[in-house]
């Protein structure tokens, strides 16, 4: 088993499906009277949040309390370089006070990296920056097993922010990994350039028009390439084979064959600095509204990492649909955590 | 003062010659008591020459200060450094000026040479005392705003025109600040990876583009610091060939790393501009061979443990460079002598207008020179420095090159590997 869960890329296919199959025992639990076993009695868990997320640290703190492990709260608001304590030196205080495991939000991209270097427990990602989120993947990919009971193969859009989005970084990782299909769609102002800037223009005009199946022939394959994963030296090892990744500017070709669309929060100030015009222009273009979904199949699912926007990247109509997924991502959330902790923290599957 | 007889030593790559040091030039007289040095295997260079240094003296005495960087140039087999202007308090008068100044004389390892803020504060708002810097004991000729870019082009046009007066040069630190406004590392496949703000190439070759086109049009003589990408390499090459004033630099890190090195997040590896993909290093490496890069600049960065320890977004940027920056270029260049004597001291010399330095070991010169053993392999250790700060990126890894020896018109600033004081 690995020892950190810093990036999906950390995990391959064999981890990554164990890691669902036992969150889909751990969900079984919480139908039960009682919901907890004793696998962690006397492992401290700590939840070391930089910043604020009172829905990811209470599924953090209920998967581990679920499991019997002592759970630490640290809460360590604003910039632990301006206003107090390094990271290394709080590092150094979970260490001393024997953390098996850290859970770990904070602003700054790659803080689970260095945390990881500083101390002997487990590190686990809850969100860091615009880079990774990887429970929140895991979380998303069981969700969509369970509703579609499938990975391999799954046609996937991820609609939004991609270039801010730790979700979707770790959502084209794992989801790769697994076999799905990513579109990443969004404005090209929020799309990673070297991503986008391989679009020419004449494609994009061509898939603007497209429809239905003939989607892919209007778009380029792209690889987004898998994330690094540093061997404990601190050297960066080799990478694993890119991932294959398409790109739309336009939702509305790409929703009649999707099977899963996962909307992801646009912050309103991103049209302060200029990514898009206004809260209404994004909406109109990239907001899945009740006409939109109309368009998707039958079967397809509508996901979103939560906090909504309610009326702006999603209608309330679509959020309360049947076909949404939300309210359960949240409940999955809980069962792949525990799944997580209960792995790396060496209980057997 | 003791006369020096380097024995066998190859000049530059030449044959096997002896070569004479006595009263602090380069001699033919065999005379007296000479101090005889096996130079087998050895090769002499004109001392090299930084244009580009940061001592953090006066303000940041716990990352570097003149005496401590001074003995890092000497042990890279350097004999003058350019000290860049963002201390604390800035280098933008002639009083810091020289403060500066005086303490590389009193250092006496190495001829530090201050460079002049450009602007007040490096604020980038309002010209700073040029002309009393250049007419200050420190006779400043570099003037730099290093670390921010002079980004409005009425005040870069100015500023350019002013230093005419005194045959002064503006070195630009290329970065159009918009574009970089919260940037972390190189902008493209890797920082999209890795969830850190691109730096993008275009934020440095729109403002070189500008900038040789003022520089053109005011007839003026425009440096520019730390080229980074191959469009900027492609900008300067039809600017030169224009006929316009400009010389550029590269750093031995940007010669050599690459932007998938941020993928440890270990911020030694955080420098501005920041490492490019292996096919920016592939034009710059070609740019330096053909001359369109004229120097070679290490962009000494000393920073203190706490300042790298520490999330990569909250690191500063910089790295080490005095200490190793010959072995990289080596391992960049091999034994093309002539081309690194070019690159490293004589021509930076030549943009700094530094009298005795980059001059060739020819009898009568003033004795500025190093010693190369080009067959020694020695691994990097950071502990192991002369600089005060540890932020070299090589730690751990194999390095061809040793410098033997420094001397400063014909005293010695380092011998057998070590610096004299």
């Amino acid at each position: 088993m690995i020892k950190h869960l810093r990036s999906a890329a950390d995990l391959d296919a064999a981890t990554a499906t164990l890691i669902l199959d036992t969150a889909a025992e751990m969900a079984a639990l919480a139908g039960r009277e009682v919901k907890k076993l004793p696998t962690l009695r006397g492992r401290t868990v700590v939840n070391l949040f930089y910043e604020d997320s009172t829905r990811t640290r209470i599924s953090f703190e209920a998967a581990a309390k679920r499991l019997s492990a002592d759970v630490i709260n640290f809460s360590a608001k604003g910039s632990s370089v301006s206003k107090g304590e390094s990271l290394k030196d709080t590092a150094l205080t979970l260490q001393a006070m024997g953390a098996d495991a850290v859970v770990i939000r904070h602003s700054a991209s790659g803080a689970p990296h260095r945390l990881a270097s500083w101390v002997d427990g487990s590190v686990i990602n809850a969100g860091d920056g615009t880079h990774e989120h990887p429970t929140q993947a895991l979380l998303d990919a069981y969700t969509m097993r369970s509703r579609l009971g499938r990975l391999d193969g799954l046609k996937v859009a991820i609609v939004g922010d991609v270039l801010h989005s730790r979700v979707a970084r770790s959502n084209v990782l794992l989801l790769t990994t697994l076999g799905a299909e990513i579109t990443l769609v969004g404005p090209p102002t929020l799309i990673p350039v070297d991503i986008a800037a391989a679009l020419s223009p004449t494609e994009l005009a061509g898939s603007a028009s497209l429809r239905g199946d003939r989607l892919v022939t209007g778009e380029k394959a792209l690889g987004l390439p898998a994330s690094a994963n540093p061997a404990d030296d601190g050297k960066p090892s080799a990478f694993s084979p890119a991932a294959i990744t398409k790109v739309s500017y336009d939702l509305d070709s790409v929703l009649p064959v999707m099977d899963v669309v996962m909307m992801l929060r646009v912050q309103t100030e991103r049209m302060q600095d200029s990514y898009f015009p206004s809260a209404r222009e994004y909406s109109r273009r990239y907001g899945l509204d009740v006409a939109r979904m109309r368009k998707l199949p039958e079967h397809a699912i509508v996901m979103h990492p939560g906090p909504m926007n309610r009326g702006m990247e999603i209608a309330p109509e679509v959020a309360d649909s049947s076909r949404s997924t939300i309210v359960e991502q949240v409940a999955n959330g809980v069962s792949a955590r525990m799944a997580v902790l209960y792995l790396l923290l060496g209980g057997k599957a | 003062m003791t006369a020096y007889l380097l024995k066998g030593v190859s000049v530059v790559g030449g044959s096997p010659t002896d070569l004479i040091i006595r009263d602090g030039v380069i001699s033919s007289d065999r005379s007296g008591a000479l101090e005889e040095i096996d130079a087998a295997g050895l090769v002499a260079l004109p001392g090299l020459v930084d244009l580009h240094t940061h001592l953090r003296e006066p303000g940041r005495e716990d990352a570097e200060t003149v005496e401590t960087g001074s003995r890092a140039a000497a042990l890279g087999g350097y004999t003058a450094v350019c000290a860049m202007a963002n201390t604390s308090p800035v280098a933008d008068t002639a009083g810091v000026v020289e403060q500066v100044w005086r303490l590389g004389r009193e250092a006496g390892l190495v001829d530090v040479q201050p460079i002049g803020a450009v602007t007040v504060g490096l604020a980038g708002k309002q010209l700073a005392e040029l002309g009393a810097m250049a007419t200050s004991a420190a006779n400043v000729r570099i003037f730099s705003d290093d670390g921010f870019c002079v980004a409005d082009p009425r005040l870069m046009r100015r500023a350019l025109e002013y230093v005419k007066a005194f045959d002064g040069i503006i070195a630009q630190h290329a970065e159009e600040p918009r574009l970089t406004e919260g940037a972390q590392m190189h902008e493209g496949e890797v920082s999209t990876r890795l969830g850190l703000t691109g730096w993008p190439a275009v934020a440095e070759e729109a403002i070189i583009a500008r900038d040789v086109l003022l520089a053109e049009h005011v007839g003026s003589r425009l440096h520019v610091c730390h080229v980074s990408t191959a469009g900027s390499v492609e900008v300067l090459r039809q600017a030169k060939a224009r006929g316009v004033l400009v010389t550029a630099e590269v750093t031995p890190h940007h010669l050599l790393l690459t932007d998938e090195l941020a993928a440890s997040y270990d911020p030694v590896f955080k420098v501005n501009p920041p490492l490019r993909t292996a096919g920016d290093v592939a034009a710059l490496r070609e740019a330096l061979v053909e001359g369109v890069i004229d120097v070679v600049a290490t962009d000494h960065a000393p920073h203190a443990v706490e300042d790298k320890e520490c999330e990569w977004a909250y690191a500063r940027p910089g790295m080490l460079g005095l200490e190793t920056a010959l072995s990289i270029v080596l391992s960049v260049l091999g034994d093309r002598w002539d081309l690194i004597a070019d690159r490293m001291s004589r021509t930076p010399a030549r943009i700094a207008r530094l009298a005795g330095h980059g001059t060739d070991l020819a009898v009568g010169s003033p004795a500025n020179l190093t010693l190369v053993d080009p067959s020694a392999r020695r691994v990097v250790d950071p502990a192991e420095l002369a600089s005060r700060s540890r932020n070299t990126p090589y730690s751990g890894t194999t390095l061809p090159g040793r410098i033997v020896a420094t001397f400063l018109r014909g005293e010695p600033t380092v011998l057998d590997g070590k610096a004299v004081k």
